[in-house]
């Protein structure tokens, strides 16, 4: 059983999609979702203390050995991400059933928790395969749940939005697909251990290098890497409660974390940082990102549209560390994908429960008038985890600024620093454009009072916990993730 | 000639693979968007097929008089990249389906203009 983990983590919620199918009932697929979520965490911590104990896991699929069959590798950097994921997942699950009830129409709510179910499969399995196209299908898997996910939505413009995501969605798959075929034509292989040995020995580089660039552009627009976002906003705003809180803690990371693969583990990193300006294009990008990004959210009057523009700048903070490429901002950098989910899926899922509350599909800042006197648990959450954003000390979001802001110093770039700062004031003005609603503004007459129903307030508070709890406590966030980022200044060996 | 002669494969998967990408920008018919992303992952499957395929190979059998062997490996890659094209191309069908339902329209301007004329009574 337990050789088997590795295997398992990704099946469970593979086959409860098609059981929630078959049963349609949205009770027994609410218990199956909670079982798959729960299972696939105690299995990725599992496998995150057999890594850090005694070192990467490999698994062959179906006993063919790799290269040639297909590889399932656990590394401290896979670990991580598994964890991540599944950690967002088990708040998502026990938020779920009031949420979808509210939102998504009766006869097809099991479709959702079936399409939530491929999701995570999905996810885990980018996370966990050390093939790349193996990795190509968990990809598509988990993208073309999301893109269902987001069409769910209460909305007509949820169509649009999910349509507009599968367009550049596809787009991204597309280019990643071609840059690993190019790749598989110099190497031969699709192992990605073995294609990193392969590649020094290849004699044209021109082909590698198309392959590098088709992957990078894939794999950003997957991301959201300024300026291929512009998928982000409207998915995440016109996306179900539930779906935005997922889909922004979690799906955007697993892309980095394929990105950190390729660009660590299959291409050679001296090479693609010595000889390319693979550093200047990402520092400019993030900042770019960091700084234009937080700009439109300071504007933005819908609430989760300001949160979904803030996921693009925080996504610069997580590319700026690749960017600068050095031990403390990789660090900085993998631990913004725990820390900056947490943060994110807190925010969405109490987000959720005020459009609940309110009985209205959008939250508008004037939704949002009088929370604290209304819902105060949640607007005190609000509050927790918006700090977290801007990145207050005690919060996680510090914790990843921190190491960035030592990785930058260590180079001796200090305007990076002034931008990072610069960042964090724009993020203090759209914190505090929500902060003032909740808590200067006075209550509409008409507005109801009390908290989301209790298992939405407890996920969503749970979570808000999380962001302060690794302010604080940090040997498994940022202790992780310097193992991670240490294992990929290392070439993933 | 040889550039042209000898990588034709090549030429064809670029021109089918702009094509696509060319139709998936320029046109505003949502269904016609959808053709261009197919046209887009075609090219994919050839990227992949014909450098697999040997002249004169034949399946990888070991069998006396036969030397050459083409590699089966990438048909078994773009059978299932088919399946997740046919995937993808039938969810955006079913969406494109429900826009039109829901809009009356599958032309992306008409549908902007009705949302934005929806955010404007909304303020």
């Amino acid at each position: 059983m337990l050789e088997h983990l590795a295997a398992l983590i990704v099946v469970v919620p593979l086959v409860a999609a098609p059981l929630i199918v078959l049963v349609r009932s949205r009770r027994f697929a609410w218990i199956a979702t909670t079982a798959a979520s729960y299972l696939s965490l105690l299995f990725s911590v599992q496998l995150f203390w057999r890594v850090a104990t005694l070192g990467p896991v490999s698994y062959a699929i179906g006993s063919w050995a790799p290269p040639w069959g297909i590889e399932y590798r656990v590394d401290a950097l896979s670990s991580f991400v598994l964890v991540a994921v599944s950690l967002t997942a088990s708040f998502v699950a026990p938020y779920a059933q009031r949420s979808i009830a509210r939102e998504v129409a009766r006869d097809r709510q099991y479709l959702m928790y079936a399409m939530y179910c491929l999701c995570l499969s999905g996810l885990l399995g980018i996370a966990i395969t050390g093939d790349a196209f193996n990795l190509f299908v968990f990809l598509e898997i988990s993208s073309l749940a999301s893109y269902v996910l987001v069409a769910l939505g209460p909305r007509r413009q949820s169509l649009m939005a999910a349509y507009q995501y599968m367009l550049m969605g596809t787009v991204g798959a597309t280019f990643y697909v071609i840059g690993v075929g190019l790749l598989y034509l110099m190497t031969g292989t699709l192992n990605l251990a073995d294609m990193a040995q392969r590649l020094p020995g290849v004699p044209d580089v021109r082909p590698v290098l198309v392959a590098l660039a088709f992957i990078t552009v894939g794999i950003g627009l997957k991301l959201a890497l300024f300026p291929l976002h512009q998928w982000l906003p409207n998915a995440y705003a016109y996306a179900p409660s539930m779906a935005t809180a997922f889909l922004a803690a979690t799906a955007t990371k697993v892309s980095v974390y394929v990105l950190l693969r390729f660009y660590f583990g299959v291409f050679d990193p001296a090479r693609l940082f010595e000889h390319l300006p693979t550093r200047e294009v990402f520092v400019a990008l993030s900042l770019a990102a960091m700084v234009a990004a937080s700009l439109v959210a300071v504007f933005e009057q819908d609430v989760k549209r300001l949160f979904a523009y803030s996921s693009v700048a925080q996504i610069g903070y997580i590319t700026l560390g690749i960017g600068v490429d050095n031990q403390a901002s990789l660090t900085g950098s993998i631990v913004h994908l725990l820390n900056h989910g947490v943060t994110k899926g807190a925010i969405f899922l109490l987000l959720g429960g005020v459009a609940l509350r309110a009985g209205a599909a959008a939250v508008r800042l004037e939704t949002l008038a009088g929370l604290g006197r209304r819902m105060p648990l949640t607007a005190l959450g609000l509050a927790l985890a918006g700090l977290s954003l801007v990145g207050v000390p005690g919060t996680a979001g510090f914790i990843t600024k921190w190491y960035l802001v030592v990785g930058a110093l260590e180079r001796g770039w200090w305007w990076v620093v002034a931008a990072i700062l610069a960042s964090s004031l724009i993020a203090l003005a759209y914190v505090w454009r929500v902060l003032e609603a909740a808590y200067l503004r006075p209550p509409a007459a008409s507005a109801a009072r009390g908290e989301a129903p209790a298992p939405m307030l407890a996920a969503g508070m749970a979570m808000t916990a999380l962001c302060v709890y690794f302010g604080f406590e940090t040997s498994f966030s940022a202790g992780g993730a310097a193992d991670a980022a240490a294992l990929l200044l290392r070439g993933l060996r | 000639m040889s550039v042209v002669g000898a990588n034709y494969s090549y030429w064809i998967t670029i021109v089918l693979m702009v094509g696509g990408m060319y139709i998936l920008i320029a046109r505003g018919n949502l269904l016609k968007k959808l053709l261009g992303l197919a046209v887009l992952q075609s090219s994919v499957y050839l990227l992949y097929i014909a450098p697999g395929k040997l002249i004169g190979g034949t399946a990888p059998i070991i069998a006396e008089g036969y030397a050459v062997y083409s590699n089966p490996l990438p048909h078994v890659l773009i059978l299932t990249a088919i399946v997740v094209g046919v995937a993808t191309l039938a969810l955006g069908l079913a969406i494109v389906v429900r826009i039109r339902e829901a809009y009356g329209s599958i032309e992306e301007e008409e549908i902007l203009a009705r949302d934005r004329a929806d955010d404007d009574e909304a303020r």
